[in-house]
């Protein structure tokens, strides 16, 4: 392991930050023309922002433009920085409890395709709430990746965490069923269930996740936040897995993990713009403490290359 | 979401039907269109725009043929093109003459490089070879545990230690852990060694130095970059990060049987200028092939992989074998022999969902339907557990037989009268379909559209949808594949 650095959210992005100026360069100067508006798309594009997103974004772009009479290039920057940021105004609270079940065992189910940080992520939030003092239970439900368990079973010694389990091959809604009833009888404060990653195409493994969220919602359970796991560097595919997570689950919200690389990330600005799918947390590194909460500004202003205030 | 490209392109240049040569302009319309589908598939935008100018070189002035629309000019070109960048023809392993043939994994966390690291290992053993892996990534919690337990299942053995001699302990250097191994297939006459190394960010100079250091003690024959067919732009700065580092000698693309375009294996082509070598299409362990170029440019295109289809519906489907059960069946003859049969023809085509998907056409909801291996598993278990006159005339399955059919094949009695009923049905269906005369339709987009809907009537409860790979089977010849696995529930008891 190297030392744990922790992460702010600027600091991750600082490489990501830089690229996206020398981009947007070129469009710097007096007078936007043609090239400028370009430079912006390309800059959307090469964010993973998606060619939808892109287009319909500087569609509004050219008539606030015109409206306005913007015809300085940094002046047109601001505004796609200011549009961009109004679009990304879900509501990011993270529920301690599920609502209106207040008395019950509260569960984080944590979903996603395969290899995008889902058993990181959970070590991680795991590690934040045990900090906070909570009693954390772990519930080993990726019963299909061979070692995936013990993975988390690190991730769970690190933080003082219950690990429930099952064998390799078990019912995934069994084990999150055993996990949330020894929960429960421990009175432990909350449940993380990782699950196993799975293609969105793949009906049946949809199928079996919508189980998996039944049998965490049922009493003496209750799911107080489903999220969703995205790989920042995913490209147009994310949009689909979006859609096709949040209909079999239910999504409450999107963890947004490696965006301490290169990859700017930026088709959680479509999942979220189209689809209304806040982005709550943002992984950043290895260690226990790089996971960091969503801050729209911050993003927005990495992805486009302009400075934070 | 977009039709696919060749659609598109054919209504831009409808209007150039009949002239004799492309102009500029109605070029640069369907470049515009050729661009957006690129960069729908995630293709990179540098990446994009250097292609597109290629594409517009290579079609302005050209001659609008005879045989080809404009349209499906300009789709050949920018296929052409496309190919010529995914490499032309697959790279063909070469093993060492002098053994272990050393191959290298590298990528980011998640692309996939364990699980590709064991399919490679079950790749090679199919070739005749003799396979140590070791296990290099000791970032990762489990990791090494992980390539263990896939290991055991393809009897490979996984080499995880540091030293060369002695040495019990877990390794925890992972550059004397790769050169112990390289020492210990020397030693136990292991010819090939593959290297599954710590997911790493491009931007990590530490650990791109500790990659490195790794290459240089092992001295790869291959170094295969694994990427993930979701990524989108950034395949290009990661692909030049580890290209710079490690000198990449192809490309390994994994998770291909979702529904990415995959155009990251576009970017990443390119910018390395190496092949992608194979590319995982499913999460059983020998869903891993060699990649081929050509059906990767259609798929970036939408226009459905059917070489893929056609090809391995040929390989498999002894066209005489087929000949022959369909004689039987006009005769009345076909027998349970020739049921499970073809139930093994279906089996051998591989991965049914990786077929499906390569259809083009099909609507999603079949696409996305679960097609059960067990099913026919279950299926050939019922046949196989009649004697051979219950096979040849099933009528003469009584009550008694059943149970002991069913006891036999570890199913139910229901199952196993299900299953005759179906097979009865078939034989009168396709005995009638027989008689009308054998007139062939190919195989076109509609002819697949139409099945696709036909089929696609699959109930979101009870075990997955009704999605047969029709399209495999050749029109006006008898099948398994039309049969209505749902109304069989061959689902064994207790699962």
């Amino acid at each position: 392991m190297r030392a744990p650095t922790p992460a702010t959210f600027s600091s991750g992005l600082a490489s990501s930050r830089r690229t996206l100026r020398e981009r947007l360069a070129s469009i710097n100067r007096r007078q936007p023309d043609e090239t400028a508006w370009e430079s912006l798309e390309e800059a959307l594009l090469g964010a993973d922002v998606g060619v939808a997103t892109t287009m319909a974004t500087l569609e509004r772009l050219r008539s606030t433009a015109a409206d306005q009479d913007i015809i300085d290039a940094d002046e047109l920057v601001q505004a796609l920085a200011d549009q961009m940021r109004a679009a990304l105004d879900a509501d990011r609270t993270l529920h301690a409890t599920a609502p209106d079940r207040e008395g019950a065992t509260p569960v984080w189910l944590f979903v996603g395709v395969n290899g995008v940080g889902k058993t990181t992520t959970i070590g991680k939030v795991g590690a934040r709430l045990s900090t906070d003092g909570q009693l954390v239970v772990m519930a080993a439900a990726d019963t299909f990746r061979a070692a995936a368990a013990s993975q988390l079973q690190t991730w769970a010694d690190r933080c003082g965490a219950e690990l429930i389990s099952g064998s390799s091959g078990a019912d995934p809604s069994s084990v999150v069923h055993d996990a949330v009833s020894a929960a429960a009888a421990r009175g432990a404060d909350v449940v993380l269930a990782d699950t196993a990653g799975r293609l969105q195409n793949r009906k049946n493994l949809m199928d079996e996740l919508a189980k998996v969220r039944r049998v965490a919602d049922r009493e003496p359970g209750a799911v107080a936040e489903t999220l969703l796991v995205i790989d920042a560097t995913t490209g147009q595919n994310g949009l689909s897995q979006a859609r096709a997570f949040a209909e079999a689950t239910d999504v409450t919200g999107v963890v947004l993990t490696k965006l301490d690389g290169s990859a700017k990330g930026g088709i959680v600005f479509a999942i979220e713009a189209e689809l209304g799918l806040p982005v709550k947390l943002v992984g950043l590194g290895e260690g226990p403490d790089d996971l960091v909460d969503f801050d729209a500004d911050s993003y927005v202003d990495a992805l486009l290359g302009v400075d934070a205030g | 979401m977009f039709d696919t490209l060749t659609e598109r392109l054919s209504g831009t240049l409808r209007g150039l039907r009949g002239r004799g040569r492309m102009r500029p302009a109605d070029v640069d319309e369907a470049l515009a269109e050729i661009r957006l589908a690129l960069l729908e598939a995630d293709v990179n935008v540098a990446v994009v725009r250097r292609f597109v100018e290629r594409v517009r070189e290579r079609s302005v002035g050209g001659e609008v043929t005879a045989s080809l629309t404009p349209g499906q000019q300009v789709t050949k070109i920018v296929n052409d093109e496309l190919i010529d960048i995914l490499g032309t023809s697959p790279l063909n392993v070469q093993f060492a003459s002098k053994p272990p043939t050393v191959v290298l994994l590298a990528g980011l966390q998640g692309s996939g490089k364990t699980t590709a690291a064991a399919k490679l290992a079950q790749w090679c053993k199919s070739q005749g070879r003799n396979p140590l892996l070791v296990g290099a990534d000791l970032q990762r919690p489990a990791a090494v545990e992980q390539l263990r337990t896939l290991a055991r299942s393809i009897d490979v053995e996984v080499w995880s230690q540091a030293g060369e001699t002695g040495d019990r302990g877990q390794a925890s250097d992972p550059v004397a852990c790769a050169a112990g191994g390289l020492a210990h297939a020397r030693h136990a006459g292991r010819d090939v060694l593959i290297v599954d190394t710590a997911g790493r960010l491009a931007v990590d100079a530490e650990l791109m130095t500790e990659v490195a250091r790794i290459s240089d003690a092992v001295e790869p024959h291959y170094t295969f970059l694994v990427v993930d067919s979701m990524v989108g732009q950034d395949a290009v700065a990661t692909a030049e990060a580890f290209h710079a580092t490690l000198e990449v000698d192809g490309i390994i693309l994994t998770k291909l049987d979702g529904d990415a375009r995959g155009g990251a294996a576009l970017s990443v082509a390119e910018v390395v200028g190496r092949p992608v070598a194979f590319a995982s299409v499913g999460e059983k362990i020998d869903d891993f092939e060699q990649f081929h170029p050509d059906r990767m440019a259609s798929r970036i295109l939408g226009m459905g992989d059917v070489m893929t289809l056609i090809e391995k519906a040929e390989r498999v489907y002894e066209q005489e074998e087929a000949e022959a059960a369909a004689q039987r069946l006009v005769e009345g003859t076909f027998t349970l022999d020739d049921f499970v049969d073809q139930l093994r023809q279906l089996r051998k085509m591989g991965n049914l969902q990786s077929i499906v998907s390569m259809m083009p056409g099909v609507s999603d909801q079949v696409r996305n339907a679960e097609i059960d291996d067990d099913r026919i598993t279950t299926a050939e278990a019922i046949v196989l557990s009649m004697t051979p006159a219950e096979r040849v005339s099933p009528e003469i399955i009584d009550a008694s037989r059943r149970a002991r059919i069913a006891a036999g094949s570890g199913t139910s009695s229901a199952q196993v009268s299900n299953l005759l009923k179906q097979f009865t049905q078939m034989r009168k269906m396709m005995g009638g379909m027989m008689g009308l005369g054998s007139k062939r339709r190919p195989a076109g987009r509609k002819a697949a559209r139409k099945r696709g809907k036909s089929a696609g009537g699959g109930s979101r409860t009870g075990g997955g949808g009704r999605a047969t790979p029709k399209g495999a089977s050749r029109a006006g010849k008898p099948s398994v594949a039309d049969i209505d696995w749902d109304a069989l529930d061959l689902k064994l008891p207790g699962r």
